[in-house]
């Protein structure tokens, strides 16, 4: 194994003495399970997601990881996840599209048993005519699966969210997985500017036994849960105890909000918040709104931007008070459905002021100018 | 005021379309500039389209993805042009006013009328270079043909410095710093058996790359 100091996760997330890389967004994955005292990975290729597992594989012969391993599919290795997280170790894997869709009753099942599983969904179109261009439907489907759902913009974003997503997934009252989702493509195989803390340092282990749930240990063996749970019982403790671990499931989500405050400087970013038209994005569509909102202020138009970085838990209440008294809400999307724009709706007052535009899906590139036509439109 | 250049690269799989928008961003931050790269492509297969974005700016650059605004066109070959191989039909749709096109041939293509004449309207400079026949009398290898088109680029704007250049050719051949795709990576392997050493890989690719910029020639329209 190669020799790192464990240091305070609050130094290696600081901005201080970081050295800039020139890097993909898989290389930016790397680099953050480099710093990341992970125990174990294991892996089964997708494009876009390939290269940044067959990386973290790299990682593993050069000795920081202690296991990796390549499962049959995406479903075993999400099972296999499961199984290594359970067994108290800090587990990292990542997945995309199709290889999402494949996996996809583990993800619940993760949040279910309070796994603090983190995953990197690197995102790409799952429609037929197959694709293996970026997209992000995949993130609608998990939107109610427990899981904590945070939003790359890029690579950077990435580098940073990795690392503190396992710091919050493995609080004792949060304990349940967090996905960190970067657009296919755009992230993972763009070159760009990341900032690293040193590769000598690395965060403290995961500690089993901070688990709100009874540990598999010698005491614990897993015969015992998979015997005896509640729910294999058809009567009124079983639909009781169902429904209220469904409930301690979404409050331990709830419960991650501080933690994200305090580590993620909030679950959103707001520029010019009191602008007459504001756009509300998450992912890649935050840098393509950056730049039509460069072409904006050019013709003169001022238009604010809020860069959604938490999508579960929601930043409702923060959503709702920073849209009641703009004129325009746009919401631009790579994905067919929108799902983002239903969110927003579901909490701006007056929602009929949201734009469900531009929308861009099947690996399409979203031009600024498609946005800036929006904002054009909100002014006449 | 922003100084931006957005570049185009058009190409077969397994030309080094993508290999050569990479190194061409290296460079250009090694030339104290902001660049992104990012490569666009299916399910890998030699031959097929493939298409590689170059951003090179002097202040920060937020937009990802295909560059449909492009200054710059390179069309790695001419079937890009003839069988319609590329991402975007005609393949300079898009091109900024004044922009330029280095196209890969060994003799000017016949282009259509109608595309000569968008091209005049767009003021556009037409370029051709036989790029593939300096990287096999030069380079000794059809492989370096990316390399050709990176030297023919800099032939036509000084984009990046050539010790820059040179620095991006050995951090990308110079070992297993790079990442690079299972198919790529086997390339990489041929290349690198084609040149007995990394500084001779360097030095060949240099000449090739100087060999190219001085074949480009212009073609009026």
């Amino acid at each position: 194994m190669i020799e790192q100091k464990i240091t305070d996760p609050a130094s290696i997330f600081s901005r201080e003495g970081r050295s800039k890389l020139f890097i993909t967004g898989s290389e930016a994955v790397r680099e953050a399970i480099k710093r990341a005292n992970v125990d174990m990975a294991i892996a089964y290729p997708i494009t876009p997601q390939s290269e940044s597992m067959h990386l973290v594989g790299d990682i593993y012969a050069e000795g920081y990881l202690k296991d990796y391993f390549r499962g049959e599919n995406e479903f075993a290795v999400m099972s296999a996840v499961a199984g290594a997280s359970m067994g108290g170790v800090r587990v990292f894997t990542a997945t995309g599209g199709p290889g999402t869709l494949r996996a996809f009753e583990m993800f619940s099942t993760w949040a279910g048993s309070r796994l603090p599983i983190v995953c990197a969904f690197l995102t790409r179109g799952v429609n037929s005519p197959l694709t293996i261009q970026p997209d992000t439907i995949e993130m609608a489907y998990l939107l109610d699966t427990g899981m904590i759902m945070l939003h790359a913009e890029n690579a950077q974003d990435l580098y940073d969210m990795l690392l503190k997503a396992f710091v919050v997934a493995e609080k004792t009252e949060v304990h349940i997985p967090v996905g960190v989702f970067a657009d296919g493509f755009f992230v993972t195989h763009t070159r760009d500017y990341v900032e690293v803390a040193a590769a000598e340092f690395k965060l403290p282990p995961y500690n089993p036994y901070s688990a709100p749930v009874p540990v598999m240990d010698m005491e614990n063996v897993p015969i015992r849960q998979m015997r005896d749970p509640f729910v294999m019982k058809s009567n009124f403790v079983s639909y009781a105890t169902h429904a209220s671990w469904q409930q301690e499931v979404m409050a331990a989500a709830e419960r991650a909000r501080p933690y994200i405050h305090r580590y993620l400087d909030g679950l959103l970013e707001v520029e010019t918040p009191g602008a007459d038209i504001l756009i509300v994005a998450s992912g890649t569509a935050v840098s393509q709104s950056r730049e039509a909102r460069a072409m904006a202020a050019a013709e003169g138009t001022e238009v604010g931007l809020v860069k959604i970085k938490c999508l579960r838990p929601f930043p409702a209440a923060e959503i709702q008070q920073i849209t009641r008294n703009c004129k325009a809400v746009i919401v631009p999307e790579f994905n067919r459905v929108g799902w983002l724009c239903r969110e927003i709706k579901a909490v701006v007052e007056n929602n009929g002021k949201v734009i469900g535009a531009p929308r861009v899906f099947g690996g399409m590139t979203m031009p600024p100018e498609l946005i800036l036509d929006q904002i054009r439109r909100c002014k006449a | 005021m922003q100084q931006k250049t957005f570049i185009r690269m058009s190409g077969l799989g397994g030309q080094g379309v993508v290999t050569a928008a990479h190194i061409l961003g290296d460079a250009a931050t090694r030339s104290g500039l902001v660049s992104t790269v990012n490569p666009f492509f299916g399910a890998e297969k030699r031959l097929a389209p493939a298409e590689s974005y170059v951003r090179i700016s002097s202040e920060p650059i937020f937009e990802r993805g295909e560059v449909l605004f492009p200054n710059i066109i390179m069309i790695f070959h001419p079937h890009v042009i003839t069988l319609g191989k590329c991402y975007t039909m005609p393949f300079f749709d898009g091109l900024q006013r004044q922009g330029k096109i280095i196209v890969n041939a060994d003799n000017p293509l016949a282009l259509g009328e109608d595309d000569l004449e968008r091209l005049r309207r767009l003021e556009a400079a037409l370029y051709y270079i036989p790029a593939t026949q300096v990287a096999m009398e030069v380079g000794g290898t059809d492989l370096s043909t990316n390399i050709a088109m990176l030297g023919a680029l800099l032939g036509i704007s000084a984009l990046v410095g050539d010790t820059a250049l040179q620095e991006a050719l050995a951090e990308r051949f110079g070992g297993g710093k790079f990442v690079a795709s299972g198919t790529t990576a086997a390339l990489d392997d041929v290349l690198k058996s084609k040149y007995a050493k990394l500084a001779q890989l360097i030095e060949k690719n240099m000449a090739v790359v100087e060999k190219a910029r001085r074949s480009t020639q212009v073609y009026p329209i």
